[in-house]
Order: structure tokens, then sequence, then C-alpha cells
């Protein structure tokens, strides 16, 4: 019980309760890990119609040029240059609305964090990005990013607002009736559009692999959204477990455990976060190890793995090449609930990361056989058109 | 039947005890998608690992309360986990054991006991 009383709570955090969520620390937050249905249900329901998520505890944040000259490219450009010396994606080539998943970088070349970078959609707000980072990693990732813009732009927190995602391929459908023009974004594009003479950010991304949005609520009108939300029968609440389950089969890295400090973007898999004009200008933190690595290959790398019989293999499972001779590690595993087998995601030589490349886990002493197979393990249903 | 704080039941017929888990431990792990038995024939005494039980979210240790040998152990969980949740303390039992000491029994708790030790969690 002594740990309870240091954990924040969203601003939905009464709703939950209500709802007879089951309440677990997370990340410094009292979260909800599952509602009544339980993570198997809740997970089924989001692949099959809706899911409501609070995500309450990740780092929304707006950093905004001190000064604007008010022509939107030269201030879009100037705020991008504040923010680009920490990443490695290109942020002053976006277009206004779109949005980046990028990943911030130490000298090394390790991953600070991932996060995501969204170039404001209305003339007004350029020379504003919009940046959501992790739970866990937030503090650091946003004094990190103030110390860089200090003079030049200033980090607003909104991490005391609320972030609720609704994901699954009956989410676009069930928000439209709240929000009418959330339907005309597209994949990785965002707006600041109007609840209720509230102004919301809503973007349409997630952490599912599914189709839907991550909307920016404010504090006060928080609540009635998320019972608005859930009053369409196509939406449940899904806890934090789900939330789990869902991104290990989308093939999307936990910061934290998928990735850290040590790892860089090419042994996490995650070469597609280096932008091209940024590769080509080696311009970013720890530049001659990554394209080293671009250019001879990492000495391992985030692969997923089908555990072909037995237990799942969870975090921290040794993972051993045919003869039995542990050659990596499992970073994040467990049941699939879509597909019925265990899978996982963890780091082994580029020799045997080949699709097919046949393997072992050990799960509490056994060794069971497993297969490299492609990410994500379920396919992704992102709307690229409208 | 007897249960212990770890929330496990046994039911005991001559000289062998039949373990399993109770409905309020079912409750807490959710979704059981995996259960793991020990194998026939293995030895146990109080402390072992008698059986994992997985949920989606985290693999759960299930302990011995007594000492004694495996004699049997229900091969319908292999097929049919989720079993665990719809029939704890029935249908799913985990495993059978000649126990080799039956007084370990003595000190666990009866119905009555457990379900005031339950309203008092």
């Amino acid at each position: 019980m002594s740990d309870e009383i240091n954990l924040q709570k969203t601003v939905l955090h009464a709703a939950h309760v209500a709802l007879g969520a089951r309440m677990v620390p997370f990340g410094g937050y009292d979260m909800p890990v599952q509602y009544r249905e339980g993570v198997l249900a809740e997970h089924r329901w989001t692949r099959e119609s809706a899911g409501a998520f609070d995500v309450s505890h990740m780092g929304p944040s707006f950093l905004s040029l001190i000064s604007r000259t008010g022509d939107a490219d030269k201030d879009h450009a100037a705020v991008a240059a504040v923010i680009e010396p920490l990443i490695c994606g290109d942020i002053a080539g976006l277009k206004p609305g779109q949005i980046r998943y990028t990943l911030l970088l130490n000298d090394e070349g390790g991953m600070v964090d991932d996060l995501m970078i969204a170039r404001p959609f209305e003339p007004q707000h350029q020379g504003g990005l919009y940046i959501v980072v992790n739970a866990g990693t937030k503090d650091g990732d946003f004094a990190m990013i103030a110390a860089a813009a200090a003079g030049r732009a200033r980090l607003e927190r909104a991490d005391d607002r609320a972030l609720v995602a609704v994901q699954g391929p009956q989410a676009a459908q069930a928000f439209a009736v709240m929000v009418p023009d959330a339907a005309g974004l597209t994949f990785m594009t965002h707006r600041r559009l109007d609840w209720q003479g509230h102004e919301l950010v809503v973007a349409r991304s997630g952490y599912t692999g599914e189709d839907g949005f991550e909307v920016l609520v404010p504090a006060a009108a928080a609540a009635r959204f998320w019972d608005q939300l859930l009053a369409d029968e196509r939406v449940k609440p899904v806890g934090l477990g789900a939330r789990d389950s869902l991104r290990l089969e989308a093939g999307l890295p936990l910061y934290g455990h998928d990735a850290d400090e040590t790892v860089s973007p090419v042994e996490a898999a995650l070469t597609f976060a280096i932008s091209k004009r940024r590769r080509l200008a080696g311009d970013f933190p720890g530049a001659s190890r990554i394209l080293a690595e671009l250019e001879d290959g990492p000495d391992h790398v985030r692969v997923g793995l089908r555990v072909l019989e037995g237990a799942p293999a969870r975090e921290g499972a040794d993972i051993a090449d045919e003869a039995g001779e542990v050659i990596g590690r499992v970073t994040s595993g467990g049941p699939s609930p879509s597909l019925g087998y265990p899978i996982a995601m963890g780091f082994v030589p580029p020799e045997l990361s080949g699709l097919g490349s046949r393997l072992k886990v050990i799960v509490r002493g056994k060794a069971a056989a497993a297969e490299v197979v492609p990410l994500p393990f379920v396919a992704h249903r992102y709307v690229r058109k409208v | 039947m007897r249960f212990t704080k770890d929330h496990e039941w046994i039911a005991q017929s001559g000289d062998v005890a039949t373990v399993g888990i109770t409905n309020y431990a079912a409750e807490q792990l959710g979704d059981v998608v995996f259960v793991e038995l020990p194998e026939v024939g293995r030895t146990l005494k109080p402390g072992d690992s008698l059986a994992v039980v997985e949920s989606v979210k985290a693999a759960s240790d299930v302990y011995s309360p007594i000492s004694g040998e495996v004699v049997e152990i229900n091969e319908q969980l292999s097929g049919n986990p989720e079993g665990v949740n719809q029939s704890p303390e029935d249908l799913a039992w985990f495993a059978k054991v000649r126990l080799s000491n039956p007084s370990e029994l003595d000190g666990l708790m009866d119905r009555a006991a457990y379900e005031d030790y339950l309203a008092g969690l």
C-alpha cells in the first residue's frame, strides 16, 4: 500500500474506478490494467470493434517559438531547427498537419526515447510543434528539449490534460459521431478540432496496429468526453494489459523493454525513423555509430519470433541457436490473443535474423523451438487515404 | 477441502491429495491461456513449484503446499487452459499427489477460515 501514496492519477482516474477497473502502478501513475471483461475480451474487442484507452500518463507537450515572423514556412523551419539536433527525423520537411515517429538519441547513438512530433495544420500555429513522449521518460525528455530550446522556444507540458486513444475497425465511425471532421484525417496527420466548444488535438495514430485516433482533451472536459465515447455501443474501455498485447502483435517496440539508451535505431529495426535528409547530412547525435551500422550491419538486431511449442516466452527469456548456445534475449513476449500462439520480440545476431531462421527460446530451463517471422505479427490496418 | 494463504485448495482422499487453485486465485489471474504441470513421478516438498499458470499479462507460479509424489496430472488443462477460469475448484484440478506427510494438511485452513481470510484481504 505504501507505494500507492506517491502515485499520480490521470484526470480519468475516478471514471476507471467507477467502471470496475483493476488499478495498478504504471509509469508513476495508478492506471487501469483491465476492466471487468478482462484482457482477452478487451484485446479482441479492439480488433473487432473499438477500444477506448486512457493514455494520459504519457507526455504530450507543445514547443513554440518565442518570436515568430508570421511567415508560416520560415517559422516552421525555425522551430524544426530547435528540435532536430536531438533527433534523427526530418521535421523541417513535415507538411502542415503531418506527424512523424522519431527518436531522441544520445551522443553514443542510443535511444533516449521514441516519440511523435507533429507540425500544426493551422496557419496561426506555425512555429509550434506538438510532441508526445513516453510516460516513463517524460521528465528527462522534457528537460532535454527545454534545455536545447532555451532562449528560442518554450516547451509547455500538456500532461495535465487527458490523452485518450480510440482504436479499432469501428473507431473512425464511432468517433465521427462526436467529431465529424476527424474522418477527414489520414494516418499520421492531426488537426485541432472542436468538440462542444473545447479544442481537441486529434491525431490519426495509435499503438495497436488498428485505425484510430489519439486525442488530447482539456482536463475540464475529459470525463464528459470519455463518457460520451463509451456511450457508443461500438466502444468499450480497454486497459493497459490489452494495450501491451495489441502493440506486441503490431510489432511495435515498447521503450524501456525493446529499446533503451544502449540500443541504436539500427539494432531496434527502426531505420525507417532515420530520415533520408538527416542520414545524408549525418547531423544527428551518435551519427558515426548509426551510419556505420547502416553500412556494415549492427552486432544484433530486433526480430519477431513465433514460439512453436510450449509456454510463452516473455521478457528476459534467453534465445539460443539450434545448437543450444545462448545468442540473444527476449525483450517482449507473450501469448497472442489474435493468433492463438505465443509471439515474442528479441535481439539476435544478424546472421540468425533472417525470416525462417530456426532458434530456441529458453523458458524456465526448457528449450522450445522458435522461428523468426515478419513484423508485424498481425497486419496493420492504418487508413492512409480517405 | 483445505486451503492455503496462497489460494490453493487440497482435497484429501486416502493417501492421495488433489490440488488446485481457488476461485479467488483464478479471478485474480484473469484469463488463463497456458498451464504448465509437473511431471508424473516428481517428488514435491512444500514450496516447490507445482505448476505455472499464464495469463496474457504474466506467468504465475503455483507452489506445492504439501510433500509427496505426483501420481496424476490433469491432462485436460493443456488443451483447455480456460478451464481454470471456468471451474477452478472442481474440474480444473492440477495434480494428484501421494502424501508423504499427511499431517501437513492439519495446519491448513478449512472453508470457513479461508472465507474469513479472504474477507480480510
